[in-house]
């Protein structure tokens, strides 16, 4: 057979016009001299960065799913059907506390991230627990609210309004159980594996939706709750 | 136990539909005994099923929409053979329950299991090829949206056989979807087998998304980028952006019917309207996300075999993304009628017009390439322009519809049925039959049969004037769509011309399912051992035919436009001088998995099997849980076997360097 023996470089490869035999040839030719990135490394399949900005576009998606939602309450808030209106069936102080809960676990999660930073398995660990606890608060409080209104009759098959109440609310507390499951997990896979490069980018990735939520919140907190008592 | 699921639901004592399961029963047997036969169980399940391979995927979403064009099409020749039969005094051979079971599911398999799974399976087949990467960024996402696709149309053909389909349109407009309305479990098998390939759609668009934006060859650009693959980013940010909103509306009606709330009620302050409304700020972008591809296709062929760049790269890019913009701006033109005065349809009526200006652009961007070019007449070609004189025709017609008086008399005519069959059938089919022949070799390694080919896209163009013409007419002289019987004789031989026109196409199907046969039979005759079975500009050509699994034995480096022509024009070697492992990832059945799973639960929301519902979802979570504690995932391709798999191809350096 005919075929050279291809791999008596030695290592010694120059770029030949056209192909990158690896990323440094690449982009020895493509970059400013001295900056050095492994191509081949960026290739990586679920590499970290390419997870973040995947996450990134995910969470737009989301973000305009609650969108839509948040543009039916906006039409059906006033069609009360002679039942309850949010006047009478919101309370605030109930809510705010809940929101406390959600906004400082934000925080903790904030801290979490930064203790991963520092590869602090324990500090992780700890902060996560205490986003945890916040978080099944805050869908706790939801759920004695909902409890408490389907009792009073103000179910969601009462009205328009109520229906999109109780889907645009319920859909951030099904978020937020979800983000709850999710962060239950990453836990055990922290306890688990410690912080190997995919752990890292997947908390990464449950820090990123979990401000998600916050934010989401705050526009349900504002839109629902403080423009329907005022 | 079984919530409302009876032995009843099996609608034996119909003659038509008895025999539809029969047929489908026996093509099913068929092929699980010639697996069987074959021993080849573990080969489909190792190779095929469990692959992230991009290619592979994309060749079994070919393969999906195959099949669905099938069973949608038989459904439009029953709705051709009903119309050309059922006026005055004679009834036809389709009760109405059943005419409206089936021009349903025609829209809804057509749009949602053909022309979608074409598009992003001739994404997945070529697209990292084109920028020169070895796989899509997620491939395991890849392979989950894969088979939620699979089992919403699997759910979509299950309501023959078990219960029945949505007797509503394909968009399920309330209050007649509602409960009230509509108590079978018709539109739950509407709902949950869009709902779940809607949710592998998103998750597609943001792989791809991700595939584009991050693992492009070194340097290519985004201005280098080949035309599909911008048209291929318009549309996954178009899929990103739009189908959220499906997923709500679909969720809304589904509460509505599920826990009585009251979004799209007559009662108790719910508002049909916002539905229409809401399913249209998702349904016109979809019909750019089927279109954006299929142009972007057309503009690979047109500059591969005209041996020119195409022409205006940067206006083709421009119009492009304008017309992924406007998309989002027309959505009410789909109702005109609703009433929401004067202004409204106006705006909504002049944004519609404005996308006639980037798409004549495009247009004239084709001729333009054409223009002085050495243009060879292969199929692709031939459907690349039937596609422009087609698509020119239904887009004028929608040009004109976009004048809501005139959309006034218009609206639910076969007017609009021959619109938007003009525009999907002249642009979005023709571009997946010629994206299908063009790139055909690019995945199997030989050329699909090219005498067979012409026949059958003379059959699908002549077929289509003729099915569709007559339903302009049709329109003009005041036939609405869907009905099921009519009384007026005059319309009836129209009606005939019409299904005639169907028995054409359906020649140009009969004689497609034969291109297939004959050229696997005569591959070695058709073989690509070049892999560049064109003369082709792009990166896609750069590898072997079929490319191996790693796609490049080494990167190209992108130094032009049409990076693969300018690198033929330097005389760059095509062959890697030396092997490098090549890391790839592995294998994995979950998303096979979760799909079946996720699969067995919507049957189960479907019939009410309230467990059943809660046990396949939750047995769909742990599979993914399983697969997030699983840390084996990737590979490395030793050194010393890509050497072997490039020698094997033809592709190995044959010199001492």
């Amino acid at each position: 057979m005919a075929i050279g023996d291809t791999t008596a470089h030695g290592g010694a490869l120059a770029l030949e016009p056209g192909y990158a035999d690896n990323a440094a040839d690449a982009l020895r030719d493509l970059r400013p001299a001295g900056e050095t990135i492994d191509f081949e490394l960026e290739q990586h399949h679920d590499a970290a960065s390419t997870a973040q900005l995947g996450f990134w576009i995910y969470l737009m998606s989301d973000c305009l799913l609650f969108a839509g939602l948040f543009a039916t309450y906006s039409v059906l808030h006033t069609r009360t059907a002679g039942g309850p209106t949010p006047h009478g069936l919101f309370d605030l102080p109930y809510v705010l506390t809940e929101t406390v809960f959600l906004l400082v676990s934000s925080f903790t999660c904030g801290l979490a991230m930064l203790a991963m930073g520092r590869r602090s398995r324990g500090a992780t660990l700890a902060w996560l627990a205490v986003t945890f606890v916040l978080g099944l608060a805050f869908v706790g409080m939801e759920v004695h609210e909902f409890a408490h209104m389907v009792a009073d009759g103000a179910g969601p098959d009462r009205s328009a309004f109520l229906s999109s109440f109780f889907t645009l609310v319920a859909t951030h507390g099904l978020h937020v159980t979800c983000g709850l499951i999710w962060m239950a997990i990453m836990m055990a896979l922290v306890v688990k594996k410690g912080f190997t490069p995919s752990t890292v980018s997947r908390l990464s990735c449950l820090s990123l939706f979990w401000h998600f939520l916050d934010i989401i919140w705050v526009g349900v907190f504002s839109l629902v709750y403080l423009f329907g008592v005022s | 136990m079984l919530g409302k699921l009876t032995l009843a639901a099996v609608p034996y004592q119909n003659p038509i539909i008895f025999g539809a399961i029969a047929f489908m029963v026996l093509v099913a047997l068929a092929v699980v005994g010639t697996i069987t036969v074959l021993g080849k169980w573990k080969y489909l399940w190792t190779e095929w099923l469990t692959s992230v391979d991009h290619k592979k995927i994309g060749a079994m979403y070919l393969i999906l929409a195959g099949v669905m064009l099938l069973r949608g099409f038989a459904d439009a020749v029953m709705m051709r053979a009903q119309q050309a039969l059922a006026y005055g005094p004679h009834a036809g051979y389709l009760p109405p329950e059943h005419f409206d079971q089936v021009f349903s599911a025609h829209g809804t398999i057509m749009i949602f299991f053909m022309a979608m799974p074409f598009m992003i399976g001739l994404m997945n087949c070529v697209l990292p090829l084109q920028i020169g990467a070895r796989d899509v960024a997620f491939p395991f996402l890849n392979s989950l949206s894969l088979w939620l696709t699979v089992v919403g149309a699997m759910l979509v053909n299950l309501s023959l056989a078990v219960g029945n389909f949505a007797r509503t349109g394909w968009l399920a407009y309330p209050p007649l979807s509602e409960l009230h309305f509509s108590p079978g479990v018709g539109v739950d098998y509407y709902i949950w087998a869009l709902q779940i390939s809607g949710i592998g759609t998103t998750l597609t668009g943001v792989n791809f998304i991700a595939t584009i934006l991050r693992m492009r060859a070194p340097g290519m650009t985004l201005m280098r980028m080949p035309v599909f693959t911008w048209t291929a980013l318009c549309t996954n940010i178009l899929i990103v952006a739009a189908f959220p909103v499906l997923t709500v509306s679909l969720a809304l009606l589904t509460l509505d019917r599920y826990l009585g709330m009251h979004f799209f009620t007559n009662s108790l302050g719910g508002d049909p309207m916002m539905y229409i409304n809401l399913i249209w700020i998702w349904g016109h972008p979809e019909v750019y996300i089927l279109i954006l591809p299929a142009f972007g296709i057309f503009s690979e062929i047109i500059a591969t075999f005209s041996g020119k760049r195409l022409f205006g790269y940067t206006s083709m890019v421009l119009a492009t993304m304008a017309i992924a913009l406007l998309s989002f701006l027309v959505w009410l033109h789909h109702f005109f009628t609703m009433g929401s005065g004067a202004d409204v349809n106006a705006f909504f009526g002049i944004t519609t017009m404005v996308i006639a200006v980037p798409t004549g652009v495009k247009i004239f961007n084709w001729l333009f390439t054409m223009y002085r070019g050495r243009v060879r007449f292969d199929s692709p070609v031939l459907w690349t322009i039937g596609f422009m004189i087609t698509f020119v025709i239904g887009g004028m017609s929608g040009v004109l519809m976009a004048v809501p008086p005139a959309d006034f008399v218009l609206h639910n005519s076969l007017f609009l049925v021959a619109h938007f069959h003009n525009v999907i059938i002249g642009g979005v089919v023709f571009g997946a039959m010629a994206g299908l022949t063009y790139w055909f070799p690019k995945v199997f390694g030989f050329r699909l049969n090219e005498t067979l080919g012409k026949a059958a896209f003379w059959c699908w163009l002549v077929g289509f004037y003729v099915a569709f013409m007559p339903l302009y007419v049709l329109g003009l002289m005041g036939a609405t769509r869907r009905m099921d019987h009519y009384d007026n004789p005059a319309w009836q031989p129209l009606f005939v011309v019409a299904a005639i026109g169907a028995a054409i196409i359906f020649c140009g199907i009969m004689l497609q399912l034969a291109q297939v046969v004959v050229s696997i039979a005569q591959r070695e005759r058709a073989r690509d051992p070049t892999g560049d079975p064109w003369g082709g500009r792009t990166l896609e050509w750069a590898t072997s035919s079929p490319p191996p699994a790693y796609n490049f034995a080494r990167i190209p480096v992108v130094r032009d436009r049409d990076a693969f022509w300018d690198m033929k024009q330097r005389g760059v070697d095509l062959k890697a001088a030396v092997y490098r492992p090549i890391h790839m990832p592995r294998n994995t059945a979950t998303g096979f998995v979760m799909a079946v799973f996720i699969g067995l639960a919507g049957f189960a929301m479907i019939w009410h099997i309230w467990w059943l519902a809660i046990g396949g979802f939750a047995a769909a979570m742990v599979a993914l849980v399983r697969h997030a504690f699983d840390d084996d995932r990737d590979y490395y391709v030793a050194a010393e076997e890509v050497r072997r798999t490039e020698i094997l191809r033809g592709r190995a350096q044959l010199r001492s360097v």
